[in-house]
């Protein structure tokens, strides 16, 4: 890794006024992401601002029809989380499903989403569930955080602080991992609420994307069986040595048909 | 350059570190516990599995400045004085679970982590799935699952003693 200094602060207008003094400063919270690409030397901060002394950006609580949680909660506190395992099981389970152990302990949800990898897969719960990406500054929906490969809606130096996930009536994921990395090949994640009915699909394209005409059809009829005719067109998915994009296209299918026996 | 002071195995240290410091490295170069190996370097494998606060993390992962004011528990810190074997180290001895012993330490530490978080006792799968993070490119893991099912018992003190490997 190529040198850079470091700060910790304590709040998150702190942190902020660093970033913004330092274009070149990054946000660094499980590092579990960062520290890889430090190591490659895909990038070259100029100083690391360490997130894990701010209170604000912690817990885990249920306000009402939502689920609050902090950027900085780690994959291992969602999943064992009893308000996050009482009012959305399907989150729950998928932040089990992260990686290993370890990551879990480390990596959080605040990292994996700014980061938007297309393998990832708390952006398929995020926009799957409708969720609100709560910043220093503003307030952002799903639909509109999500922007292309690795890219959000974030501004440089803008943190995530939380997210809210509104609390739906069913909700399911399923994913195929890639069984070296373990990360998502294609999965989907469903779900019926207040937002009504929303089908959201990681690891496929460059980016997690909602299948309305798969939402069209749960609407009408909550089953495996109303999604399990709909394909998905292969044009612009992912191609690479892992699987070809008419195979991801196959998989949008069958996982679809999984995450919805998967919510009941 | 920033300092850390970290307890380590039960002993505290205050160290100069420079930011970009692995957890690993401090632990291996600066305090010299070389027990903690490192396999991949790229967060994959596992051998640098130790203890922070309570948690297995890979200490190939974690920046040693992150870890100002932790508790570290690495495979030295495991034995007691006397020499006694943790259970967990007692049942990969008993059970063969290693054999050229690289994966070892970080394979006893995510199992220690994965037992104490696990009271009500892990099956055979579950025991399996809490190992993806540590690769062991030897033994073929039975073993390894083998030792864990024994050590629990042990550790959850629903057994005094070991269970030996012929019983
Ligand atoms: C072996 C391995 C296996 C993995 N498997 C999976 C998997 O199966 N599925 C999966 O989804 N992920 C997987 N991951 C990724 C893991 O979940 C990461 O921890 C996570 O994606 C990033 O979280 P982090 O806290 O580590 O972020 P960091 O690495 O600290 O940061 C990631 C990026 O987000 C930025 N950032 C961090 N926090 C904030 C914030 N609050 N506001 C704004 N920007 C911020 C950082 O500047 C950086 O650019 C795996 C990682 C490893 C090492
Ligand atoms: S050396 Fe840390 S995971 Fe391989
Ligand atoms: S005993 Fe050799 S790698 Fe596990």
């Amino acid at each position: 890794m190529y040198e850079f200094a470091y700060h910790k602060p304590s709040s998150v207008a702190d942190a902020v006024k660093l970033l913004s003094a330092d274009p070149e400063a990054r946000p660094i919270a499980g590092g579990h992401t960062l520290l890889p690409a430090l190591k490659h030397r895909l990038a070259r901060p100029t100083a690391l601002v360490d997130l894990s002394g701010i209170a604000e950006l912690r817990g885990i609580r249920r306000e009402g029809d939502k689920v609050v949680i902090g950027a900085l909660a780690r994959h291992a506190e969602v999943a064992n989380s009893d308000a996050v395992k009482g009012a959305i099981p399907a989150l729950a389970r998928l932040a089990g499903t992260i990686g290993d152990v370890q990551v879990r302990n480390r990596g959080t949800l605040g990292g994996s989403v700014a980061n938007n990898d297309p393998a990832a897969d708390y952006p398929a719960a995020v926009l799957g569930l409708g969720a609100t990406v709560v910043t220093d500054r503003r307030r952002i929906a799903a639909d509109d955080f999500f922007t292309g490969m690795f890219s959000t809606a974030l501004e440089p130096g803008e943190l995530l602080v939380a997210i809210e996930f509104p609390i739906p009536e069913k909700a399911g994921y399923a994913k195929m991992k890639n069984p070296a990395s373990r990360y998502v090949m294609t999965g989907a994640f469903v779900s019926r609420g207040p937002q009504g009915v929303r089908v959201a699909i990681n690891g496929a394209g460059p980016c997690v994307f909602r299948q309305r005409e798969m939402e069209a059809a749960l609407a009408a009829n909550w089953s495996p069986d109303a999604v399990a005719n709909i394909r998905q067109s292969p044009d612009g998915l992912n191609s690479d040595i892992h699987g070809s994009a008419e195979y991801r296209a196959h998989l949008v299918t069958v996982m679809a048909k999984r995450a919805v026996a998967d919510a009941g | 350059m920033p300092q850390v002071t970290l307890t380590v195995n039960g002993k505290k240290h205050t160290v100069e570190v420079e930011p970009r410091t692995l957890l690993v490295e401090l632990l291996r170069e600066t305090l010299r516990l070389t027990g903690t190996h490192v396999g991949c370097d790229t967060s994959q494998c596992g051998a640098c599995v130790v203890h922070v606060n309570g948690d297995s993390v890979k200490s190939c992962t974690t920046l040693a400045v992150m870890c100002d004011g932790a508790e570290v528990t690495t495979i030295e810190g495991l034995a007691r004085p006397d020499g006694t074997l943790h259970p967990m180290q007692e049942a990969f001895r008993e059970y063969h679970a290693l054999q050229c012993g690289f994966c070892t330490p970080g394979m006893v530490m995510s199992a220690i982590d994965l037992v104490q978080k696990n009271p009500q006792g892990l099956s055979e799968e579950e025991i399996r799935h809490g190992l993806e993070g540590n690769l062991c490119r030897c033994t073929g893991y039975h073993n390894i699952v083998k030792a864990i099912a024994a050590a629990q018992e042990v550790m959850h003190g629903r057994r005094k003693e070991l269970a030996r490997a012929a019983e």
